[in-house]
């Protein structure tokens, strides 16, 4: 069996086909059991549905998954004794119930190794000069880290002379911005924001006040999700557009993610389709029989990861639907299943184990 | 340069706002409060301005004791 700490090293992409699935499959029985016998809500829900913990899976489909509201309504939580954790809130911006996540020291290291494995590919070994497009008072409050928070420190990782570019009332600042351009005109930058803030304060202020930036070199990475920005009727090509148009960058890269998977993310090729790193993997379902569906179809996502120890988010129902392209041959020479999100699902609920787990 | 750990332990008690007589080579990231993600990103900072050197991300992550740091530091500046 390959170690976690084996894949840190590698390319996140080389692995394909039944090697990538031994590593997945390997990986997630462990986890299984471990959850099976630490986390006693884990132990119930497999109980009830009779999921098989201690055999030997032959596909990454066979695990028992979550519905990632689970992680809303219950603690879960796979901890041995006193050590240092954590806890994860999701932002929770468009539903009033967050999502608790508790990590581990462990976990955390894991987390931070496999991104930064997942970044290289991306952004190359080197930490470049790095604009965060977001306020330096999101990370004010440190009790209780928001995924808005965590995401940005895990991303700083990756940048050096980090400048925040957003003030406290989340307004450009413009002469900042000038001088770090001025400093680091020969050298590529890096820029990180979350999805929606980058479209509210970022591209519309520029197009209001009639500003450009010149930041061609630069290499854009944004998540967060597309809820707020279907409702202005903005998708993926536009939004890219308007980010060209307003700052000459072209390398603009999405990722799909979770605060219930931190670091396993799903990031965005050349091509414009989201890979499953060798940390993860994907499964479309279909959202009325359960089963996995065959690539071009579309369904509920279920999301693996081989991080998770401390808590059992390893394998995620989640609620957006999506359609898997295919594995290991996308253009962009990245192996593993590369597909789409296609939005959320319609409002009726996801009849899972978060409705018929009552211990 | 050469390089000298003395200098090491004075940026990284400069950075996390600790006595340099508690930088000894078993601390370690996390397990205080004044050395956690955010005064990490400070801490490499200083040492990339006190040694002239730039730290790899992958080197960044794993520099998560003093012990661990000395080794990594001296590495770049050996490199240097």
């Amino acid at each position: 069996m390959i170690e976690l700490s084996e894949l840190f090293d590698e390319d996140a992409y080389s692995l394909g086909g039944d090697e990538k699935s031994a590593v997945i499959c390997d990986h997630l029985a462990l986890l299984s059991e471990h959850h099976y016998a630490h986390c006693p809500e884990y132990r119930s829900i497999c109980d009830a549905f009779g999921a098989d913990t201690a055999k030997r899976i032959s596909h990454v489909s066979e695990f028992h998954c979550l519905p990632v509201r689970l992680f809303k309504h219950y603690e879960l939580k796979s901890i041995l004794g006193d050590s240092n954790v954590k806890t994860l809130t999701s932002s929770g911006t468009t539903s009033q119930q967050v999502s608790k996540i508790f990590i581990d020291k462990q976990t955390s290291q894991y987390q931070t190794k496999a991104l930064s494995c997942i970044m290289r590919s991306y952004l190359g070994p080197k930490r470049l000069p790095m604009i965060i497009l977001d306020s330096e008072a999101v990370l004010k409050n440190r009790q209780m880290f928001s995924a808005r928070g965590g995401g940005i420190l895990g991303m700083s990782n990756f940048g050096r002379k980090h400048l925040y570019l957003f003030d406290e009332n989340m307004r450009i600042k413009h002469e900042a911005l000038e001088e770090f351009l001025d400093k680091h005109a020969e050298t590529p930058i890096f820029l990180f924001g979350f999805t929606f803030m980058i479209w509210l304060h970022l591209i519309k202020e520029l197009e209001k006040t009639g500003k450009t930036l010149n930041i061609k070199s630069a290499t854009l990475i944004h998540s967060g999700g597309w809820k707020k920005l279907e409702s202005e009727k903005v998708d993926n090509s536009m939004f890219r557009q308007r980010i060209s148009a307003a700052t000459g960058i072209e390398r603009i890269f999405n990722f799909y993610g979770m605060v219930e998977q931190m670091g396993s993310v799903y990031m965005e090729c050349e091509q414009g389709y989201f890979h499953a790193s060798v940390f993860s993997e994907i499964i479309v379902r279909d959202p009325l029989t359960g089963e996995a569906l065959e690539f071009g179809k579309n369904g509920v996502i279920e999301t693996l990861s081989i991080l998770p120890h401390s808590y059992p988010g390893h394998a995620i129902l989640t609620e957006d639907q999506g359609v898997i392209h295919g594995q290991d041959d996308c253009r962009c020479g990245r192996k593993g299943t590369y597909f789409s999100i296609l939005g959320r699902l319609p409002k009726a609920e996801i009849r899972g184990c978060s409705d018929t787990y009552e211990s | 340069m050469e390089f000298d750990e003395n200098k090491l332990r004075a940026v990284f008690a400069e950075a996390l706002g600790i006595p340099e007589a508690d930088v000894v080579p078993t601390l370690e990231y996390n397990t205080i409060p004044q050395w956690d993600s955010l005064a990490h990103m400070r801490l490499i900072a200083e040492i990339e301005d006190a040694f002239d050197i730039m730290i790899d991300s992958d080197d960044l992550i794993d520099m998560s004791s003093f012990a661990i740091s000395i080794d990594i530091v001296r590495k770049y500046v050996d490199e240097a």
